[in-house]
């Protein structure tokens, strides 16, 4: 199964988890990497991004509504909006009302991924104090894709990989570094070159 | 033998309600971005409680009442008063100054939905003094939103959010001066609508009916797919007067498509823009 996308969801606790994750992908990670990440309050627009951006040598960059999805770059759902994969490469944004009190929310994200990219896509459950994302995963592995969650004795804040791991079977529970090799691992060969 | 696309029993039930909602009351949704209208048309099936999207078929074509709340889910829009503070403090700091050299200035607000959006506004040319220069065509496809957005009654609980988000977009007096509470609503000042239009447009079917020196259409085009989306950036083309002003939401993008060459920013990081073609 060749993976085409990969989906990050994190909450609480995900600034550093993201980080630490971004920072395992190898140069010239082949795949689009799109992140869902909660924020309690809205920051200065683009500084999540910017504060990824110091940790990987791939593109990172708030998404934009009818965006192309390209290889080897990281988009962060933009504060306050949902972010959705449209169709193959296409993403798309609401402001539609938030989900389990979150927006962006990881199983709008999750889902939508699910259903345009079927098996292809790798979903990562990451550190959160939100049952957010659960579903998504579900979504993720119901269509045969790549269900991946942190180990809830790792995570800063273990309710969001717990819920997740009760809604559904997942492919591994590991640390964040082991994520990170597994993830570069399922991408394939034009990871290699780091 | 061509396998069928993941989820395609349901993409062709939603087919065919788009399509027997055109038919049927001449509202089009066919152009709508597929993974947001999905997730509504999901919605509205789980509140009508009805087990799939043929079964919601059925009854919106026999039942007006399920057709009526079908359009609601299917088109309302949720905003907040001065969402992205930024862009409003923008339009002051930049738009204004253009602004204040018409003797008259026709604005359009256009997918308005309940009207925050258009109180805010109506707010911001008030404090900057143009406001008696202008009239605010506000159109929404949706005659429920609209009435809405006419009465100007908001739930008391945003109001908190909207003072935070109006002082960040350079608000000089308080928002609190310009409602009166009662209960768990706010109702704003009836001159705040004095110079407003309010009228039924639908960006999808309807053509240009005015020329405005600002269009202001945010987070509106977001739940139209690309081919729409070239269809309306086409009609503000034909509604602007040259150097009129565009306003988009912060996330949007005329980028990646051929409006980009008859807009130049009028403030960089900010998707507001001047037309220039």
């Amino acid at each position: 199964m060749a993976y085409e996308i990969v989906v990050i969801g994190a909450s609480l606790g995900g600034l550093d988890a993201v980080s630490e994750l971004l920072g395992q992908l190898p140069r010239g990670f082949p795949l689009p990497v799109a992140v869902c990440q909660h924020r309690t309050s809205i920051p200065h627009e683009g500084s999540l991004a910017s504060l990824w951006q110091q940790v990987t040598s791939l593109r990172v960059g708030d998404a934009e509504d009818k965006m192309a999805i390209e290889p080897s770059r990281v988009y962060v759902a933009p504060a306050d909006y949902h972010l959705l994969v449209e169709s193959r490469g296409l993403f798309a944004l609401t402001t539609d009302p938030p989900v389990l009190w979150a927006r962006p929310s990881i199983d709008v994200l999750f889902e939508s991924a699910a259903e345009t990219y079927g098996a292809a896509v790798i979903g990562v459950i990451l550190t959160g104090a939100s049952a957010d994302g659960a579903q998504g995963l579900k979504a993720v592995r119901d269509h045969g894709g790549c269900a991946l969650v942190q180990d809830p004795a790792t995570a800063e804040c273990a309710v969001m990989p717990r819920a997740a791991l009760d809604a559904t079977a997942v492919n591994h529970v590991m640390g964040l570094q082991e994520i990170g090799r597994i993830i570069a691992a399922l991408a394939g060969p034009a990871g290699a070159p780091r | 033998m061509k396998r069928p696309a993941i989820g395609s029993v349901e993409d062709l039930e939603i087919d065919l309600l788009i399509e027997g909602l055109y038919r049927h009351s001449g509202f089009d949704f066919r152009g709508y971005a597929r993974s947001s209208l999905r997730r509504r048309v999901r919605g509205v099936v789980e509140t009508e409680q009805v087990p799939t999207v043929s079964a919601l078929q059925d009854r919106v074509l026999h039942d007006p009442a399920c057709l009526h709340r079908l359009l609601l889910g299917l088109s309302v829009h949720v905003s907040a008063m001065f969402r992205d503070p930024r862009f409003f403090l923008a339009f002051r700091r930049k738009a204004v100054p253009l602004l204040r050299t018409y003797p008259f200035i026709r604005i359009w607000q256009a997918g308005c939905s309940t009207g925050e959006e258009v109180y805010s506004l109506a707010i911001l040319l008030q404090e900057e003094g143009l406001y008696d220069r202008c009239r605010i065509y506000a159109t929404d496809m949706n005659e429920v939103v609209l009435q809405q957005a006419r009465e100007g009654i908001f739930p008391l609980e945003a109001m908190q959010r909207y003072t935070a988000n109006y002082h960040a977009s350079g608000g000089t007096e308080e928002l609190s001066s310009y409602y009166t509470a009662a209960y768990d609503s706010v109702i704003f000042r009836p001159s705040l609508r004095e110079r407003v239009v309010f009228s039924q447009h639908n960006l999808a079917s309807d053509g240009p009916f005015n020329e405005f020196n600002v269009i202001l259409c945010r987070n509106v085009m977001i739940y139209f797919g690309e081919e729409l989306q070239a269809r309306v950036h086409d009609l503000f083309a034909r509604s602007l007067t040259t150097f009129g002003l565009l306003g988009l939401g912060s996330h949007e993008s005329i980028q990646f498509g051929p409006a980009e060459r008859r807009y130049e920013p009028l403030e960089s990081g900010e998707k507001l823009f001047r037309r220039v073609h």
